[in-house]
């Protein structure tokens, strides 16, 4: 998928940036980031935008991640809209949780921007 | 390095946590920072810590995970994370800090049975300046000393339960 555009939520700026320089490494042709720092503002940017992908933390204030990630799932305008976790919460439950609620990978932090790319391109070609 | 996933220590075995500890504040910085942190020959000086980051810990385990350094080590942390100046950091380094102590968390309760699904972290809260105390019921207290780039950044477990 060729110049895509990645909404990152996390309520760490430096969080999200690091984010945006391992999809970039991953070798992604993206057109244009948008950055939320917490649910509320990434359904905001949801209706507001075309997004290919979400690459979203949990814990965050406001609204957390899996919050976001059940309230995406019933917006028509965000279907097949894939969203990858990217936290701290790295437990199995967790990750069943997220999976569930309708994300399509995970990712624990810390991180390397090969996992990054490990997870997240076969989501884009819609291989998960 | 990549965090290893394996549980090998149980949640009632914390004579053995500070390892861990160790293990996963190093796995942080070799991953996030690219840098390998050394342990002293010598424990340094603590003084000109000025900069704390916290993260709570609630539910099996309560308590706090701290980080102390200095505001030089935080501006060369935040410049590692972000490729900026470590001169020219200012609200970056407290942030980059804060997800440091955060990460560590995470990492550290990831890697002790029972605690991934039974502990939720806080979001970090960072302190500047060293004229504070803390007061909580601490029932057990662990830290680790180890060198960034030649300056201390010390990893204190406290656990109130």
């Amino acid at each position: 998928m060729d110049n895509i555009c990645a909404l990152i939520v996390d309520d760490s700026s430096v969080m999200r940036k690091i984010v945006e320089r391992s999809l970039r490494q991953a070798g992604l042709s993206i057109a244009q980031v948008l950055e939320a720092g917490n649910g509320v503002e990434a359904l905001a940017a949801v209706q507001k935008n075309k997004i290919d992908l979400i690459l979203c933390d949990i814990n965050m204030p406001v609204m957390d991640g899996l919050e976001f990630v059940k309230q995406l799932a019933t917006m028509e305008i965000a279907k097949g809209i894939p969203v990858v976790m990217i936290t701290t919460e790295g437990s199995e439950g967790h990750v069943v949780q997220a999976l569930s609620a309708g994300a399509r990978g995970y990712i624990r932090k810390p991180f390397t921007p090969d996992q990054v790319k490990e997870h997240v391109l076969p989501v884009l070609e819609g291989k998960r | 390095m990549n965090p290893s996933n394996a549980p090998a220590v149980s949640i009632q075995g914390r004579d053995c946590w500070l390892p861990i500890l160790q293990l996963a504040t190093e796995e942080v910085f070799e991953l996030m920072l690219a840098y390998s942190l050394q342990v002293p020959a010598e424990l340094p000086s603590e003084q000109n810590l000025d900069i704390t980051a916290m993260v709570g810990l609630a539910g099996q385990l309560c308590g706090i995970l701290s980080l102390r350094c200095s505001t030089k080590s935080a501006g060369h942390m935040a410049s590692r994370m972000l490729g900026i100046d470590a001169e020219k950091a200012g609200p970056e380094m407290w942030d980059a800090v804060g997800e440091i102590c955060n990460m560590v968390a995470g990492n550290f309760k990831n890697k002790i049975n029972g605690l991934g699904d039974g502990c939720m972290l806080s979001v970090p809260t960072v302190i500047t300046g060293t004229e504070y105390s803390l007061h909580a019921a601490v029932n057990d207290e662990m830290h680790t000393v180890l060198l960034f780039e030649g300056d201390p950044v010390v990893i204190s477990l406290e656990v109130h339960n």
